[in-house]
């Protein structure tokens, strides 16, 4: 009475979330997450040095600095985490254990990926509230000081506070945030699988480092080589060769920064920023898919 | 290795080429919606440091442009005119969708630096000092105008720029045309077709069209009888002789 014992299924979700979650502790075990301390301090001290200015001024700086940072941060993280995930399963002969397992290459992948845009997914969160909080916090207290000083002025219209508040409210919070910030989480998301996908060929998590950040800066010039190669300007052959090289190589990073104009009134409409995600998350597939191929015919 | 890593180069120039109409599509959607609108070019590149136009380029824009502005904050407040008026020119070139730093840096120059020009005590020659102060209206002035043209729907920049007309420049007929566009994008403030109006008033050449927007505002809404419209709306009637029996009731 043999019986074979029953293989394993060629695909897993379970053993990618395994591989996910493991991989978000090792990150979390590296202290990544004290990043988020230092935003938390850019954030707050920024607030209090910006309540010198008039409430419109502090309100503009603070989701200017905010926003920004947010996506300093994530970018960053994005590259940062991804580059040495591969290198340091090879150093630490963690991916020989692994991969020995009944655990395909391309499942081995999707768990670092996941684990990452978890890792990212968290860091945005917490980041939003953080940034939402110190802007509630400030409009209440400018709210709460314009009351107190129309409660003071005896005869003081009330439709005048009422219109002022709405003043306030209007400059602060705005719902166009909340799109920007998921726009911000799917550029490093973006840079994540990108950075990903050098990980497979390059040497040393140095390399990948250099060349995903190497990426970033020119992906934000795409668009302008795009434009150069293809709205017929007046440039030499060899110049229109290399700009549609770069076109068509880099990702169009400046498709993510509407953060910028967010902060500065653009509303968002529901079609664009479905459009604008909908980018981001083909540019995710395609390089995770890129990086299969790679990774699949490397000798371990 | 080295064939996989061909095929993927290829594969990934296959989808570039398969991508760029898509990323083509989206650019016109966001340009269309008001984003991707900043200058990033040579001319912001000789006005600020080489980091902070790479870090423009890298899609921190905002950022750059709230660091110059706290800048520019701490030249008001050492009164270094001039580097504000500098500081001003390349945060609204780097954020031209801002509303507020357009209205702002007009406001520091048509007021702040223009009465600091007036008064400015190392230049005893009067003219020389008039002259400065009206250099610092017309900059005020050009930054409006440039930020209207940035952002022509706002009925903020409008208004600021009407009051600018009326208050530094006395060119009451352009305050009204200015206050009548700011009124008509933004029909919650009532007070601005009353403004228009007043402008209207003073300005010459235009006195029937005045009169005409006066009394249509004062029969439209009993709110609209407001001292300073029924004083205008008299004016206007002794002006042009508009007969007692058309005029309006005098007010005790």
């Amino acid at each position: 009475m043999n019986s074979k014992p029953a293989l394993p299924p060629a695909f897993s979700i379970s053993r990618i979330l395994v591989l996910a979650t493991n991989t978000l502790t090792e990150l979390a075990r590296l202290k990544i997450f004290y990043f988020l301390l230092l935003f938390g301090l850019l954030v707050i001290g920024n607030s209090l040095f910006m309540a010198r200015l008039s409430f419109e001024e502090e309100f503009q700086m603070l989701k200017d600095v905010s926003l920004g940072a947010m996506s300093i941060f994530t970018s960053l993280l994005a590259i940062l985490a991804t580059a040495m995930i591969l290198p340091k399963d090879i150093e630490d002969r963690t991916i020989y254990t692994i991969l020995a397992k009944p655990v395909p290459r391309f499942e081995y992948l999707a768990g670092k990926l996941i684990g990452i845009l978890m890792l990212l997914g968290i860091s945005t969160l917490v980041m939003a509230l953080m940034f939402f909080a110190v802007l509630w916090f400030r409009e209440s207290t400018v709210i709460a000081d314009a009351q107190r000083q129309m409660a003071d002025a005896t005869g003081a219209p009330t439709e005048e506070l009422t219109a002022y508040i709405a003043k306030v409210q209007a400059s602060a919070f705005n719902t166009n945030l909340i799109p920007g910030v998921i726009v911000i989480f799917f550029k490093a998301a973006l840079l994540a699988s990108l950075t990903l996908f050098v990980s497979t060929f390059a040497t040393s998590a140095i390399f990948a480092m250099i060349i995903s950040i190497a990426v970033y800066f020119i992906g934000h010039l795409q668009a302008t080589a795009r434009d150069y190669w293809l709205e017929g300007m007046d440039i030499a052959w060899w110049t229109r060769g290399m700009v549609a090289l770069v076109a068509l190589i880099f990702p169009d990073l400046q498709a993510f920064s509407l953060a910028d104009d967010i902060i500065a009134g653009t509303a968002v409409s529901m079609g664009l920023f479905l459009q604008t995600i909908g980018l981001g998350a083909l540019y995710v597939g395609v390089y995770y898919l890129f990086a299969c191929v790679v990774f699949s015919g490397r000798e371990l | 290795m080295k064939k996989r890593l061909l095929i993927v180069f290829v594969l990934l120039l296959a989808f570039g080429a398969a991508r760029i109409p898509l990323e083509r599509h989206i650019d016109t959607v966001h340009r269309e919606a008001g984003f991707r609108t900043a200058r990033i070019d040579l001319d912001l590149r000789s006005k600020i440091s080489q980091m902070g136009f790479v870090a423009a380029l890298s899609g921190f824009r905002s950022f750059v442009a709230a660091v110059l502005w706290i800048e520019a904050h701490i030249a008001w407040e050492r009164t270094e005119w001039g580097r504000m008026a500098a500081l001003f020119d390349t945060v609204t070139t780097l954020q031209p969708k801002s509303a507020l730093y357009w209205d702002m840096a007009s406001w520091h120059m048509a007021w702040n630096a223009s009465v600091a020009a007036l008064d400015n005590k190392e230049e005893p020659n009067e003219f020389l000092r008039r002259r400065a102060q009206r250099q610092y209206f017309d900059l005020g002035k050009k930054i409006l105008e440039d930020g209207i043209a940035n952002n022509p729907n706002n009925a903020l920049l409008w208004e600021r720029y009407a009051i600018l007309l009326r208050d530094k420049l006395e060119e009451h007929c352009g305050a009204a045309d200015a206050f009548q566009q700011a009124a008509g994008l933004d029909t919650g403030r009532t007070y601005l077709p009353r403004m228009a109006a007043y402008e209207l008033a003073r300005c010459e050449g235009r006195e029937s069209e005045a009169y005409d927007r006066l009394k249509c505002l004062y029969d439209a809404d009993p709110a609209n009888h407001v001292p300073a419209l029924i004083a205008r709306l008299k004016e206007m009637e002794d002006k042009l002789g508009i007969p007692a029996a058309d005029r309006i009731p005098s007010t005790p």
